[in-house]
């Protein structure tokens, strides 16, 4: 397992230095003078030059990045130009409600998708799997921010259930959650019944049915247990696409997370703090991987000694 | 293939609305009742009518018109997306997969550092950094786009550059380029034109989104997604902002997603585990 958690850490350690690279470049990307398109045109000679220096770009490219460099592993992501607050703190005081309502994406994704896909891989070719894939199929096929208005429209306009926006109160995730989670809960299901199709043509089901177990022994001990690895794997894999969600997501429904802070990073040209959205983001993610591959090694120790994987 | 089945339903569904689509995107200016752009106060958030089969906007501008036209942004988008990531991403696939070493490691390691960034947060970012445009959102969707043909087509050429067709083409003295054309090119077409029918889908949720963040087209000119997003302070008393653009985007991934499963069945691609 050492070995393992090893090779893995070195598979992550090039990607998170050329994020945090990528990132850096961003400021460098902006066409003509970043001041510039930072204060406007008519700011004052001496605002530019007192943010020139508070962002650095005075000095070499290089001496910029190792300060970038050193700033992050002190936790600091700089200062954000509107807000006049460290964007870390901006960030740390986002980042739980992003978590929270991650984390009921995915719960309502697999309560949804689970079942789904386990009865369609269970009796294949059945109206009620092509069904069930359909609705798989149009869950890819939706953009979450057509969705996400649509519910509003049935469960706050027409029926009156649901707050429309905003995060009072334990309903008012209800909404985003599920409209965040949808697009997860398709993939999933599609995942997962194809895997358990596929388990159920594996040798140790044929031998477990000739010793005479039931089918529910079958499919509950040697068929689920199995098939549901690969979803593992996915389901981490879909925690990034849910960050990313989460952007269009919180905006739709006033969500106040990271995603609708970097909205408003973005429209408000701060970028600084669009930097510490990204990168918060993107290492998030990587992190996530990095976990959901040694939770994977330690369930499956297949993986832990093949080395190509 | 050939026979008419109720599989080939979906497959012929996408392909009559994506017909449709091109068409629209083409023929716009003529199809479109008035000028997108035309505001007529007078008929601001009117519902669908004889007169606007759509209804209006709430500057009164045309909804079925500024749906024509979007049709155009979309096609653009998509055409031009998966034509630069499919050219960058084979040719370097190709180049990783045919050569290995230093090329590979360096090609595999930059698409791992893009992997790192979930769905389109980079495109995000990069149209938020260089300006909101249609050149940078096709610029920032190819960026994203070029990694999933390069992966593709560098886990085929793996494959068949040991094959004994390849050791003989090159024994008896053919060059790089002739054995990539003759023996390497033609095995990963079929998996390559799987790739870039989900690709467009992609672009075009990809376009939409951005432009719903306000990234994408500019206003006045209409884009689906800009549509969804100015129709949704108007949910309560105009939702047919915010049903068209929403069913035109639908229905075009959806078409798109059929033809890629159907390509991918009849053109017998191995599946891929979902993106």
């Amino acid at each position: 397992m050492r070995s393992f958690l090893l090779r893995r850490l070195a598979l992550t350690v090039p990607v998170v230095m050329g994020v945090v690279t990528l990132v850096f470049l961003f400021l460098h990307m902006i066409p003509g003078d970043p001041v510039e398109v930072l204060l406007g045109e008519q700011a004052l000679q001496a605002d530019r030059e007192a943010l020139r220096k508070e962002l650095g770009l005075d000095r070499p490219l290089v001496v910029q990045y190792g300060v970038f460099v050193e700033g992050l592993f002190r936790g600091d992501f700089g200062k954000s130009i509107h807000q006049r607050r460290p964007v870390s703190e901006l960030i740390r005081s986002r980042y739980p409600a992003t978590l929270r309502l991650t984390a009921a994406a995915m719960l309502v994704s697999l309560l949804l998708a689970l079942p789904a896909g386990v009865v369609s891989g269970l009796r294949p070719s059945t109206l009620l799997d092509h069904a069930t894939m359909f609705g798989a199929l149009l869950g890819v096929s939706m953009p979450n921010f057509w969705l996400g208005p649509l519910l509003i429209l049935l469960f706050s306009i027409h029926l009156g259930l649901l707050p429309v926006s905003g995060s009072e109160g334990a309903q008012s995730i209800v909404l985003p959650a599920l409209t965040l989670g949808c697009s997860m809960a398709a993939i999933v299901a599609r995942m997962t019944r194809s895997s358990v199709l596929e388990c159920l043509r594996e040798d140790y089901v044929l031998t477990a049915r000739a010793k005479g177990l039931s089918e529910t022994a079958v499919v509950w001990k040697h068929v689920l247990r199995n098939a549901l690895l690969p979803v593992v794997t996915v389901s981490g894999m879909q925690f990034g696409s849910l960050l990313a969600g989460s952007i269009i997501i919180e905006t739709i429904f006033s969500w106040p997370g990271l995603g609708s802070l970097t909205v408003q990073a973005i429209q408000t040209r701060d970028y600084p703090l669009v930097q510490g959205c990204v990168l918060t983001i993107a290492l998030s993610y990587t992190a996530v991987n990095f976990l959901m591959d040694l939770l994977y090694g330690w369930i499956d120790p297949r993986i832990r000694f093949d080395g190509s994987r | 293939m050939g026979a008419v089945s109720l599989r080939n339903v979906p497959a012929a569904f996408g392909a009559a609305v994506l017909v449709a689509l091109v068409g629209a995107a083409l023929a716009a200016p003529w199809l479109a009742p008035r000028p997108p752009d035309e505001i007529r106060l007078q008929d601001s958030l009117k519902g669908p009518c004889a007169a606007a089969l759509l209804g209006a906007d709430p500057l009164g501008r045309d909804v079925l018109s500024r749906l024509l036209y979007g049709a155009r942004v979309s096609v653009v988008v998509a055409v031009a997306t998966v034509a630069v990531s499919l050219f960058v991403g084979t040719l370097l696939g190709l180049l990783a997969g045919y050569y290995g070493g230093l090329v590979d490691e360096a090609v595999m390691r930059v698409v791992d550092v893009l992997l790192a960034f979930p769905g389109i947060l980079l495109a995000i970012a990069l149209t938020a950094v260089l300006g909101p445009s249609l050149r940078n959102v096709i610029l920032a969707l190819s960026l994203l786009g070029w990694v999933g043909y390069a992966r593709i087509v560098r886990a085929q050429v793996m494959s068949v550059r040991e094959r004994e067709y390849v050791l003989a083409a090159r024994s008896v003295g053919a060059g790089d380029a002739w054995i990539w054309r003759r023996h390497i090119l033609p095995n990963v077409l079929a998996p390559v034109i799987v790739e870039a029918t989900f690709g467009a889908a992609g672009a075009i949720l990809g376009e939409a989104g951005l432009s719903f963040l306000g990234l994408g087209t500019q206003p006045p000119h209409p884009s689906w997604g800009s549509m969804l997003n100015e129709g949704r302070q108007f949910l309560f008393v105009a939702p047919h902002l915010t049903l068209a653009p929403g069913v035109a985007i639908m229905a075009v991934v959806l078409s798109l997603n059929f033809l890629g499963d159907a390509l991918r069945d009849s053109l017998d691609v191995r599946r891929r585990g979902p993106s």
